[in-house]
């Protein structure tokens, strides 16, 4: 809509087009550097995903390198018959889901409580405090994680051995692993995902606080009957949002973490190419992986805006 | 905070209610703090006696012998000036840059304004993957360089939608005012709109300068072999892997946390050392963050 008013109204406004150009022409000069930039850094590569179709021969422009056999699926079927690559698309799909139902929650909670807090001075810092872990990398975390769930001279598994129990083994065992990872990144990011919420909840008009008061609610029933249906449509949109991203794929938090005892539930899309393209030099079935990641995800994001805009919220464009 | 109104009349079911809410969140603290305070107490204690365990809070003997090892490191010494200078460098540049764009695609007189949006805003959920991104940064010469920490990132769709966002919140009769009075796009960019946006800007910078100290993965992909290009976060990547491949080797884990190649001492000192700047810098620019985020619309 946006767009017909301008290309209306312009006409009107524009006297010719060298007067206009003469006038402006510094805009357009301030936008030619990131434009180059864009077109170079962010569009090339798209160029270079048609290697994902062809036999990848180094120094060769990808133009000019041959079509694979099977009409350049030949590394489709090869990925797909590759018992690796199956086991990373599970376990992207396994850790995104366990990461949604654990995580999505949390900041939620966090924020409902914390609006309920009296003290405006401790929930200030608490707040800050909540914020904390989203400005640690993912090398720190684990760091962290190594030595909270240590074998023998961490907490959480001395506070297991004075119950008398042995030591579990946190990140060496694959269910255990998976816990640990999910668990640290609820933490990392449940304070920084409620900053949303806690804006949403700012949001909501304080007489329908008031009139609640009037006839005699109690706190937990104001929580329940007013700040949360408050906040439904941000939580409506950002669960959307979420699962359009459900086989997107990070690599820096499951690559800090992973260990070779638990490859079986660790290796995910992301680090099967880093491993097999980066280190194992297969250009072609690794591009071909990440197109096929990208495709998912893409169709993901747009069912997932749709649905949204269906039910009456914002879209993310 | 409306609540104080009334105190008096308030029954019995709602101060169990505070006193759980209080519960509740003096935990999640708890939970979000533990693990820092405990790597910091942990840099503090000398190496062979921390092996025992049973150190949470406090140092039990206390000892600077950490820190002293880890600064005469010269991996780390390296990776220290190398996360600085790129942190500064990125932080200048990229700044520079999503304001510039951001102040265009702002401008009212700006044609192709939602074409131009669309064209960066596919950046954001499209790219073209890790390997042909490896290949073009490699045909460009860029793997193997210091350059390649700064110059492809040094403009993102998010950071320039935020910075969008606030430039147009600002009056076109100021920008008109000052056209009339003679003064080109530079200038009005320069002396006008840019004071009047240092929130945004802190909240901008902040991003950038976060992201470039985290980063570890791109001196692990581009710049692997270039030990001069290590950076500190990648350096405790690798403290990290040597102790949880041994870990992963020895079958009888319990055995095996006091014979770590790294005494966990030196990794904690290298952790807090690592994650202290940006620790100490956050909650200074807090406000602006959290307003940056919600008013831009934009979520991560």
């Amino acid at each position: 809509m946006k767009k017909n008013t301008t290309k209306v109204s312009l006409p009107k406004k524009k006297v010719s087009a060298s007067v206009y150009f003469r006038k402006y022409w510094q805009l357009y000069l301030l936008l030619l550097l990131p434009m180059a930039y864009l077109i170079i850094f962010k569009y090339v590569p798209m160029v270079y995903i048609q290697i994902a179709f062809k036999d990848y021969k180094i120094g060769m422009s990808p133009f000019k390198m041959p079509l694979t056999t099977k009409n350049g699926m030949k590394y489709f079927i090869q990925a797909f018959s590759n018992k690796d690559f199956i086991n990373a698309l599970r376990n992207t799909l396994v850790l995104n889901i366990l990461d949604l139902v654990c995580g999505f929650p949390a900041p939620i909670i966090f924020a409902l409580i914390l609006n309920e807090l009296c003290f405006k001075r401790f929930k200030k810092i608490t707040q800050t405090i909540a914020y904390m872990p989203h400005f640690l990398s993912w090398v720190i975390v684990a760091s962290l994680a190594l030595q909270l769930f240590a074998p023998t001279n961490g907490f959480v598994n001395q506070v297991i051995n004075a119950m008398g129990r042995d030591s579990v083994p946190f990140l060496n065992d694959p269910a255990h692993w998976v816990a640990t990872y999910i668990f640290m990144g609820v933490w990392q990011s449940f304070g920084w995902n409620s900053i949303v919420y806690l804006a949403a909840i700012a949001g909501i008009s304080p007489e329908l606080y008031e009139a609640a008061s009037v006839d005699g609610a109690g706190r937990f029933k104001k929580m329940w009957h007013i700040t949360l249906p408050g906040i439904r449509p941000t939580i409506v949109v950002l669960l959307i949002m979420n699962l359009g991203n459900i086989l997107g794929s990070s690599f820096d938090r499951p690559y800090a973490f992973q260990n070779n005892l638990v490859m079986k539930v660790a290796n995910v899309i992301a680090t099967f190419v880093y491993k097999n393209g980066i280190k194992g030099l297969q250009f072609s079935l690794t591009t071909a992986v990440g197109l096929f990641q990208s495709v998912i995800c893409v169709i993901f994001l747009l069912l997932a805006n749709w649905i949204s805009r269906k039910l009456g919220e914002r879209g993310i464009w | 905070m409306n609540e104080k109104e009334y105190k008096v009349s308030k029954p019995i079911s709602d101060k169990i209610f505070g006193v759980i809410v209080v519960i509740f969140l003096a935990s999640f603290v708890i939970i979000t703090l533990y693990p820092v305070i405990n790597t910091v107490a942990l840099s503090f204690n000398d190496g062979i006696d921390a092996v025992r365990g049973g150190i949470y809070l406090w140092p039990r003997k206390f000892s600077m012998k950490n820190y002293k090892t880890v600064f005469a490191m010269q991996n780390i010494w390296t990776g220290a000036k190398v996360t600085v200078a790129r942190t500064v460098l990125a932080t200048l540049t990229s700044l520079f840059a999503n304001a510039l764009l951001a102040f265009v695609v702002s401008r009212k007189r700006f044609l192709f304004k939602s074409q131009l949006s669309l064209f960066w805003v596919i950046t954001m959920y499209v790219n073209g993957g890790m390997i042909p991104v490896f290949l073009l940064y490699k045909n460009l010469g860029l793997t193997g360089t210091f350059n390649v920490y700064w110059v492809p990132g040094m403009i993102s769709a998010f950071n320039m939608l935020v910075m969008r966002t606030y430039m147009e919140g600002i009056p076109e009769s100021l920008e008109e005012s000052a056209q009339l009075d003679g003064a080109g796009y530079f200038t009005i960019f320069k002396d006008i709109i840019s004071p009047l946006r240092k929130p945004v800007y802190a909240t901008v910078a902040l991003f950038i300068a976060v992201w470039q100290w985290n980063s570890w993965f791109d001196a692990m992909l581009y710049n692997r072999m270039k030990t001069q290009y290590t950076t500190l976060q990648y350096e405790l990547m690798k403290l990290l892997s040597s102790v949880m491949q041994q870990s992963g080797s020895a079958e009888n884990a319990k055995n095996a946390g006091g014979n770590t190649i790294t005494p966990i001492t030196i990794r904690a000192a290298v952790t807090v050392a690592t994650m202290l700047p940006i620790v100490c810098l956050y909650p200074f620019l807090q406000r602006y963050f959290v307003t940056g985020l919600t008013i831009g619309g934009v979520k991560e």
